[in-house]
C-alpha cells in the first residue's frame, strides 16, 4: 500500500509540474466546451413566429399571449392551412409555427394532457432548436404557472418538427458528447502518453526491475488520471449548467455512474494502446487517429448516426463514445432512468473488460 | 554469484549474444568490457529478468533469472545505461520514491549510500533533470543502492562522463565492493578495466576473454613496442611494412607496435626506420595495456570470421 | 598544414541561462588547418559553445567570427560552410547509406552529379559499396559514426565541429575514425572536435581545457603535458580540474 502511495505522489508531481499536462487536463475541455457552446449559440430575440389556433380558448389564447409577451417572439402570420406553412418559412416571413391542437384547453383541463405542435425552420439548425427550446420553456413554464398549486401538473405534449432538416445537432445535444470527447482525450489519451514516458526516459526498465507488480504500475499511473477526468467531468457539467443552461433532468447519481464507467472504459483504452506502443509521440498519434477521430465523427456527436452510411453504421458500433453520449443524451436531456440506457451500460461494460483482459494479458513484465 | 551457462540471444537474424558462459564470484567487482553492440546490455538485461534468453541458463545468487524473475528483482540493483531517474521530480524524491517502492526507506540504508549521497544532498530539492552529468550518476547509484541489494548490476555508468567524474565513481563502486556487495559493471572505457577483480572482453555477442587484468596484460602473446616518434602519422605508415608486423595503433603521441613473438628487438625496428629515413625516433618494449590486449583478440575474431 | 590564419575568432564570448553563466569570457582563436580539441567535464560548457560557433544558439554578449562571418548577423552563411555531428547521432536510421547522403547532398545544393561522384568516392573509402542499400539503424555504431562524419564534410566545409564522435565505438573503429579525421585534415578542413577520451586529446594539435564556463588552459598537448608536469593528457586533466 505504501509503494502504490508513494507511486501516486510521483505521478501527481509529474502531472503538477508539468504545465503542459495542466493546459492539456483542464485548458482543452474548457477551451473547447467554450468554443463550441459559443459558436453554437444564436441569441434569441423577437423571432418571427406564425400562431395557428385550432382551439381559441381560453388557455391557447393566454399562451399565445405568454408567448409574444415575452420578449423572444413577435407574431407574423396566422396561416389557416398547412400549406402556406412552407411559403412562410421559404420567404422567411416566420422562424417557427406553434399549432394548438383542437379543443387545447379542454383536454389539458380534462385529460391533463393536450399538444401543440411546433414547426421549426431547421436550414439553420442551432438557432430553430433554440428557437424550440425557449418556446418549450416559456410553454412548460406556463403550464406550471396556471396549475401550480394542482397536486398533478397536467402536461403539455409538443411535437417537435423540424423542417427541412430533421437531425439536428445544437449546444444542447453537444455538452452531452463534449463529456464523451474530453474524457476520451483526458482519460485514454493521457493514460497512454504517460505509461510510454516512462518507457521513453528509461525508467519503465526500473521500474520493471522492481518488485513492483505489473497491476501496481498500471493502477499508479491510472488513478489519478482518473481523478482529474471525474473533476473534468464535473466542470463540463457545471458549466454547461451555468454558461449554457443544459440542466440535467434525469437522476444525477445516475449520470455520474455512467460517466464513471465511461472513465473506466477509456482509462483502459489508454492502457491498452500503451502496451502497444514505445513513445509518446506514437501514443499521440494513435490517441489521435483511434480515438479523438472516430469519437467525433462516428459517435454521433456531430453527424447524426442514423444518416450516415451504413458501413459507418456498423462500424459506429464498436466506438465507445456512440454508446455513452446515447446515455447522456437520455440522462441529462430526456430524463431517462436505467431502464431506457441499460443496454448501454452494458456494452460499455462488457467494452471495458475486454479492454482491461486484453492490456493485462499484454502488459510486459519484461521488455521485448 | 552470477552464473551464466551457454546463454543465447537473438534479435531476428542478429546474434546480440552467442552461447556465452560466464561466472562471477560472492564479492567480485567484474567487468564487462567492450564496445557499443558487443551485447553488454543484452546480458545484463537477461540477468536482470528483463530480457528472455533464447536458449542458455543464467542464475543470480541460485535464483533462476526467467522462474525467480520476482526474487531476483529484491535482491538486485540496477542502473540501465541511460539516465533513467524521473527528471521532474527532485533528488530527493527520486531517492525516496525508488526506497519506498523496494519496500524499505531512506534511514534504513543510509550508510550505505552515505558516502555518495552526501555529495549531492546540498542539492536534493534540485530536480534531477538539471543535474549535471555527474551528479546524475550518482543519484542514480544511490537510487539502485537504497534497498541493499546484494548484487549490483551497473549498464555503462561512466558513459558520456568526464575523466573526473570517472575516476571519482570507480572509487565509490570500489568501496561499495568492500562492503561485500558483488557488482557486474560494464564499460566502453578500456582504462577503467584495470580498477575491476576480473575482467571479461566482449565483442560481437562472445567472450573474447576472461581473467584478471594483470593476467590478462601480463600474458600478450606478442612483443609490444612503444615508438616515439615526431611523425606520427609517416612512422605508422612504415611501420606497417616492417616484417613480422601485426598491427600499428596510436595512443595519444605514442605508437604502439605489435609484432610476433620473438622477430624483433627494439634495435631492428629502429634501423628499420632508420632505413627509410626515420631518425629521431624511441622505441622501447612495453607491458600491454587492456586496449592492446583487446585490439589484438579483436583482429583474431576478425580473421577468423 | 597548421596557418596562422585564423577561421574562428572568439572574443570575450559570454552565454547566461538566466542566473546560470554557461561560458564566462572565452577568448581563442581556431586557425585553419589544425585539430582544435575542446576537453572538459560534463557541465563545463562545451556543447553551449560549440552551439553558439554552429549558429544555433545565440550568444548573451562577445566578439565571435566563424569562417569569416560574424555570428550574430550571418548565421546562414555561417551553416553553409561548417559541418556538424553532434554526440547524438545524426543520420536517419530508416533510409538506407545512400538515401542519406543524397538528402544531405541536397541539402547543402550539391547537383546530381557532383552527389554521385562524392558518394561513390565516399563509399569507397568507408568500403561500404556493397552496402549502400542498407539501413543506417542495421549498422554496427563504429559505421555509423564513420559514416556520419563523411557525411559532415561531404560538402567539403572549411569547419567541421564533432560534439563526442567516438564515445562507445570499439578501440580499432575509433582509430579508424581518427585517420578520416587526418584525412579531412590534408584536405585544408579545419577540426574542431570534443571529446571525452584523453589519448584522443593528443591526438589534437591544440587542446583547450574547460571548467565551470571558463578557458582553464590552452596549448599544445606536448606543452600542456611539461606545465603540469604529467606523462599523458590524463593527468593533465585531473590535475586541472580537480
Amino acid at each position: 500500500m505504501n509503494r502504490f502511495l508513494a507511486f501516486l505522489q510521483k505521478e501527481f508531481h509529474h502531472i503538477f509540474r508539468d504545465p503542459r499536462t495542466l493546459v492539456i487536463l483542464f485548458g482543452i475541455p474548457i477551451a473547447q466546451l467554450l468554443l463550441f457552446g459559443f459558436v453554437l449559440t444564436n441569441e434569441v430575440r423577437n423571432v418571427k413566429i406564425g400562431v395557428v389556433d385550432h382551439s381559441k380558448d381560453y388557455l391557447s389564447i393566454r399562451m399565445t399571449q405568454r408567448l409574444l409577451s415575452s420578449g423572444f417572439f413577435q407574431l407574423a402570420a396566422t396561416p389557416s392551412s398547412e400549406s402556406e406553412y412552407e411559403g412562410l418559412f421559404r420567404s422567411g416571413k416566420v422562424k417557427e409555427i406553434i399549432v394548438f391542437e383542437p379543443d387545447f384547453g379542454r383536454r389539458i383541463m380534462k385529460e391533463g394532457k393536450a399538444g401543440i405542435q411546433l414547426i421549426a425552420d431547421a436550414s439553420e439548425p442551432n438557432a430553430a432548436q433554440l428557437i424550440v427550446n425557449y418556446t418549450t420553456a416559456i410553454a412548460n413554464g406556463f403550464v406550471k404557472d396556471e396549475f401550480g398549486q394542482n397536486q398533478k401538473l397536467p402536461g403539455v405534449d409538443i411535437k417537435v418538427r423540424m423542417l427541412f432538416n430533421e437531425d439536428m445537432r445544437d449546444a444542447y445535444n453537444f455538452i452531452p458528447g463534449l463529456i464523451a470527447v474530453i474524457l476520451m482525450l483526458i482519460s485514454a489519451m493521457m493514460t497512454a502518453i504517460t505509461i510510454t514516458r516512462e518507457k521513453e526516459t528509461g525508467t519503465m526498465e526500473i521500474l520493471l526491475a522492481s518488485p513492483l507488480k505489473p497491476i501496481q504500475i498500471i493502477l499508479g499511473k491510472v488513478v489519478p488520471y482518473m481523478i482529474l477526468s471525474i473533476v473534468n467531468a464535473l466542470v463540463v457539467l457545471l458549466l454547461g449548467y451555468f454558461v449554457f443552461e443544459v440542466p440535467v433532468v434525469g437522476s444525477l447519481a445516475l449520470l455520474l455512474g455512467e460517466i464513471l464507467l465511461f472513465i473506466f472504459l477509456a482509462l483502459s483504452l489508454g492502457i491498452l494502446i500503451s502496451t502497444f506502443v514505445d513513445n509518446q509521440v506514437t501514443a499521440l498519434a494513435m490517441s489521435g487517429f483511434v480515438l479523438m477521430l472516430p469519437s467525433i465523427l462516428l459517435s454521433g456527436f456531430i453527424f447524426p448516426v442514423k444518416n450516415m452510411p451504413v458501413p459507418l453504421q456498423i462500424l459506429s458500433n464498436v466506438i465507445p463514445p456512440r454508446w455513452f453520449i446515447e446515455i447522456n443524451r437520455t440522462v441529462m436531456l430526456k430524463g431517462g432512468g436505467l431502464g431506457a440506457i441499460w443496454p448501454n451500460t452494458l456494452i460499455l461494460l462488457g467494452m471495458s473488460v475486454l479492454f482491461i483482459f486484453i492490456s493485462i494479458r499484454k502488459f510486459k513484465i519484461r521488455l521485448q | 554469484m552470477i552464473e551464466v551457462k551457454d546463454l543465447h540471444k537473438q534479435y531476428g537474424d542478429i546474434v546480440a549474444l552467442d552461447k556465452i558462459s560466464l561466472s562471477v564470484g560472492k564479492g567480485e567487482l567484474f567487468g564487462l568490457i567492450g564496445p557499443d553492440g558487443a551485447g553488454k546490455t543484452s546480458l545484463m538485461r537477461i540477468l536482470m529478468s528483463l530480457l528472455l534468453p533464447n536458449g542458455g541458463k543464467a542464475t543470480m545468487s541460485g535464483l533462476d533469472v526467467v522462474a525467480d524473475y520476482k526474487k531476483i528483482r529484491l535482491i538486485t540493483g540496477y542502473m540501465p545505461g541511460r539516465f533513467s531517474l524521473y527528471p521532474d521530480l527532485t533528488v530527493e524524491e527520486n531517492l525516496k520514491f525508488f526506497a519506498t517502492v523496494f519496500g524499505t526507506t531512506i534511514e534504513e540504508n543510509y550508510y550505505l549510500i552515505k558516502d555518495i549521497y552526501q555529495q549531492i544532498e546540498p542539492f536534493k530539492t534540485r530536480r534531477a533533470g538539471k543535474l549535471s552529468g555527474g551528479m546524475k550518476q550518482k543519484l542514480a547509484l544511490s537510487c539502485a543502492l537504497i534497498h541493499k541489494p546484494e548484487i549490483l548490476i551497473l549498464d555503462e555508468p561512466t558513459t558520456g562522463v568526464d575523466a573526473v567524474s570517472r575516476k571519482e565513481f570507480w572509487e565509490m563502486l570500489k568501496r561499495l565492493n568492500n562492503m561485500g556487495i558483488t557488482i557486474l559493471v560494464s564499460t566502453p572505457y578500456m582504462d577503467e578495466a584495470s580498477l575491476c577483480d576480473r575482467i571479461a572482453l566482449i565483442q560481437q555477442g562472445s567472450l573474447m576473454s576472461v581473467a584478471t587484468p594483470k593476467e590478462m596484460t601480463g600474458s600478450f602473446p606478442e612483443d609490444l613496442w612503444a615508438v616515439r616518434t615526431r611523425k606520427i602519422y609517416d612512422t605508422s605508415k612504415f611501420l606497417e611494412k616492417l616484417p613480422s608486423v601485426i598491427s600499428v595503433n596510436s595512443f595519444g603521441q605514442v605508437l604502439h607496435l605489435v609484432t610476433q613473438k620473438g622477430r624483433h628487438t627494439s634495435g631492428s625496428v629502429q634501423k628499420f626506420l632508420s632505413d627509410q629515413g626515420e631518425l629521431e625516433i624511441s622505441v622501447t618494449p612495453m607491458e600491454a595495456t587492456i586496449e592492446d590486449v583487446f585490439i589484438l583478440l579483436m583482429n583474431h575474431h576478425n580473421h577468423r570470421q | 598544414m597548421i596557418t596562422s590564419e585564423p577561421v574562428i575568432t572568439v572574443k570575450n564570448m559570454v552565454k547566461k541561462f538566466g542566473n546560470f553563466v554557461a561560458n564566462d569570457n572565452l577568448n581563442f582563436e581556431v586557425y585553419k588547418g589544425e585539430i582544435f580539441g575542446f576537453i572538459g567535464a560534463n557541465g563545463a560548457g562545451k556543447t553551449t559553445a560549440i552551439r553558439i560557433l554552429c549558429g544555433l544558439s545565440t550568444p548573451t554578449s562577445g566578439v565571435m567570427k566563424v569562417a569569416g562571418y560574424d555570428i550574430y548577423r550571418q548565421t546562414e552563411k555561417i551553416k553553409q560552410n561548417i559541418g556538424y555531428m553532434s554526440q547524438k547521432f545524426s543520420l536517419y536510421e530508416d533510409l538506407t547509406i545512400y538515401e542519406n547522403i543524397r538528402f544531405y547532398g541536397g541539402i547543402y545544393g550539391m547537383n546530381m552529379a557532383e552527389r554521385k561522384a562524392r558518394t561513390a568516392e565516399m563509399l569507397e573509402r568507408l568500403e561500404l559499396t556493397e552496402y549502400e542499400n542498407r539501413k543506417i539503424g542495421d549498422l554496427p555504431l563504429g559505421w555509423k559514426q564513420k559514416l556520419a562524419f563523411s557525411i559532415a564534410i561531404l560538402h567539403n566545409p572549411k569547419i567541421v565541429f564533432l560534439d563526442e564522435p567516438t564515445g562507445g565505438v570499439d578501440p580499432i573503429t575509433r582509430r579508424q575514425f581518427w585517420n578520416l579525421i587526418y584525412e579531412a585534415v590534408e584536405k585544408g578542413i579545419t577540426v574542431f572536435v570534443t571529446t571525452h577520451y584523453m589519448d584522443e586529446a593528443e591526438y589534437c594539435d591544440r587542446v583547450s581545457i574547460m571548467a565551470d564556463g571558463k578557458i582553464v588552459a590552452l596549448d599544445t598537448p606536448q606543452k600542456l603535458k611539461e606545465q603540469y608536469n604529467a606523462s599523458n593528457m590524463d593527468e593533465v586533466f585531473l590535475k586541472i580540474a580537480r
